[in-house]
């Protein structure tokens, strides 16, 4: 019961920010998600996880309105993305922040004007005041002292979080991470978990987490879908998830390098392909 | 029969091989209007804000002022050279500004001007919006409900297309300049009937308007093909560093092209 995507509604309350209904998603002829239903209550911490090439980011994707999908709905705050033309998609993602795998901050641009970029663009506060917000947003991931670094000074750790930053510079209703935690040094991935969880809290956003960093989400998040091969395979709290018997949840939450994610790509038998030899390639 | 088949099926490779290139050309020539269109529509900002394009124009046109105005130089003084010691046989020495002026203003002031302005600025416009992309920076401005197009590309398109006319200017004077130095300091062609002939016989109306016309078109075709490339590279080292030369070779080639094109339409019979 508790690992069936079936019944969603057994974790979220009536609220949701996110709803997400039968969605099929394909690139071209290749099929990326099939049938994926799923619900992101406000106010809660949300990790989607799955080996690498599952499908995840394209989720994200998605739900910020840059991809559109085959089949499904896809509901954010009560509107569905899928059918917003340009300027309301563009309403939309004022209200929604996003943290790129690597970053993505503007390297012609100091720390600082990385940060104060959308409240430029999208309002008329005079500056003096833009100087305030964009210091204590810097302050809030301890990168004010950084502010007039441009982003090839900074170490991988300090370029997430002033992407972190940027995300949070106009207070979302909706945060997207995409993989915050790849490639980073235990003490960063620990700062990023931390400031992930604290600015949910504090904005009273929403967060959607991509990534398969297992340890460090079961800390943090409220709930954890996992996906494979373009579904949903199972979710839960992280308790549950610890807990769980499930082959494909075990073969993850243990690090398991076989199991129902095989070790090999597919191929022919190896004692075939030895007799076989001298026809490869021909 | 075997060698029948072979033959029967290396031809409809081949046949197959010429209609993807051909559809998969058509293709992109159809993405690259929708983008010119997509460009159009959201110019205004560049405008609007015209801070945006003034960026551009300091970055494309003058940065690119010291290679224009010093291969100006140069050309000018080579046409000083040349055209002396042809002119000098007819005797008609006296008509070296004329010779310099009209070669400049005419054909090689535009021409010249827009192949190095491409290979200047047009390589590092779409190595900027190829990178750019590479590093997820337009997704991310997209995500910001910012529009790349109005916010990096369209700029960048006026910054260049308004340049380019100023550049070829400024490449013809610095040219008619070295005609000057090489035919009037160093050879001794007379001051008087050098700058006379040419005020004489270059018409504002055709010969310079025609240059001006060319250098604007010139400068449409090679921003367009730069912010195109940039913006279409495929998100990796190989894919920008493949833009880039595209762009080079493309502006190239539109600038020879275009320019034949032009000149057929401007040439008028001799009186």
């Amino acid at each position: 019961m508790l690992f069936s995507c079936h019944f969603p509604g057994i974790i979220v309350p009536a609220e949701n920010l996110v709803e997400i209904k039968d969605l099929d998603f394909a690139y071209e002829d290749r099929p990326i998600l099939q049938g994926i239903s799923l619900e992101i209550p406000r106010g809660k911490v949300v990790a989607m996880m799955g080996g690498s090439g599952c499908g995840k980011t394209t989720l994200l994707r998605l739900i910020g309105g840059q991809l559109r999908p085959s089949r499904g709905q896809i509901l954010v705050d009560g509107l569905s993305v899928p059918a917003l033309n340009a300027e309301e998609l563009y309403a939309l993602r004022r209200r929604m922040g996003m943290l790129f795998q690597f970053g993505a901050l503007f390297t012609d641009i100091s720390v600082f004007d990385n940060v104060a970029y959308q409240m430029r663009e999208h309002t008329d506060l005079p500056e003096e005041l833009i100087r305030d917000m964009v210091l204590m947003k810097l302050n809030a991931v301890g990168l004010r002292g950084a502010h007039s670094l441009m982003p090839s000074e900074l170490s991988g750790g300090m370029a997430r979080r002033v992407a972190l930053a940027r995300a949070i510079a106009l207070d979302p209703m909706l945060i997207m991470y995409d993989e915050p935690f790849a490639g980073l040094d235990p003490i960063s991935l620990g700062i990023i978990g931390q400031l992930i969880r604290q600015l949910n809290d504090a904005l009273g956003a929403t967060t959607i987490m991509v990534t398969h960093d297992i340890q460090e989400s079961l800390h943090i998040v409220d709930y954890i879908y996992f996906m494979s091969g373009g579904k949903i395979v199972a979710l839960g709290t992280p308790d549950e998830i610890r807990a769980s018997t499930h082959p494909f949840v075990h073969q993850f939450v243990h690090a398991q390098a076989d199991g129902p994610v095989p070790f090999h790509y597919p191929a022919r038998p190896l004692a075939q392909e030895m007799f076989d030899r001298g026809t490869h390639g021909g | 029969m075997a060698d029948d088949e072979q033959r029967a099926t290396a031809l409809t490779g081949a046949l197959v091989s010429l209609g993807h290139s051909v559809t998969s050309a058509m293709q992109r020539l159809g993405y690259a209007t929708r983008f010119l269109l997509m460009l159009l529509r959201w110019s205004g900002q560049s405008f609007r804000r015209l801070h945006l394009t003034i960026r551009e124009i300091y970055f494309s046109g003058f940065q690119s002022l010291l290679i224009i105005m010093v291969s100006g130089l140069f050309i000018g003084m080579v046409l000083g050279m040349q055209g002396y010691d042809t002119l000098q046989r007819y005797g008609s020495a006296e008509a070296l500004g004329v010779l310099v002026a009209l070669s400049l203003v005419r054909e090689l002031g535009p021409v010249v001007a827009a192949l190095l302005f491409a290979s200047r600025a047009g390589s590092s416009i779409t190595a900027e919006i190829g990178l750019m992309k590479t590093t997820e920076q337009l997704m991310a401005m997209d995500m910001m409900a910012v529009n790349p197009i109005a916010r990096v590309v369209a700029p960048r398109f006026w910054g260049g297309v308004l340049s380019m006319p100023l550049l070829a200017a400024l490449f013809s004077a610095t040219g008619v300049f070295g005609g000057y130095l090489i035919g009037v300091v160093f050879i001794g062609v007379d001051n008087g009937a050098f700058w006379s002939q040419m005020q004489a016989s270059v018409d504002f109306r055709y010969d310079v308007w025609s240059g001006i016309v060319k250098s604007f078109v010139f400068g449409i075709a090679v921003s367009l093909i730069a912010v195109f490339e940039g913006y279409d590279a495929v998100p990796t080292a190989e894919g920008v560093s493949s833009s880039i030369k595209s762009t080079v070779v493309k502006s190239a080639l539109a600038i020879l092209a275009l320019d034949f094109v032009l000149t057929s339409f401007m040439f008028r019979e001799a009186g």
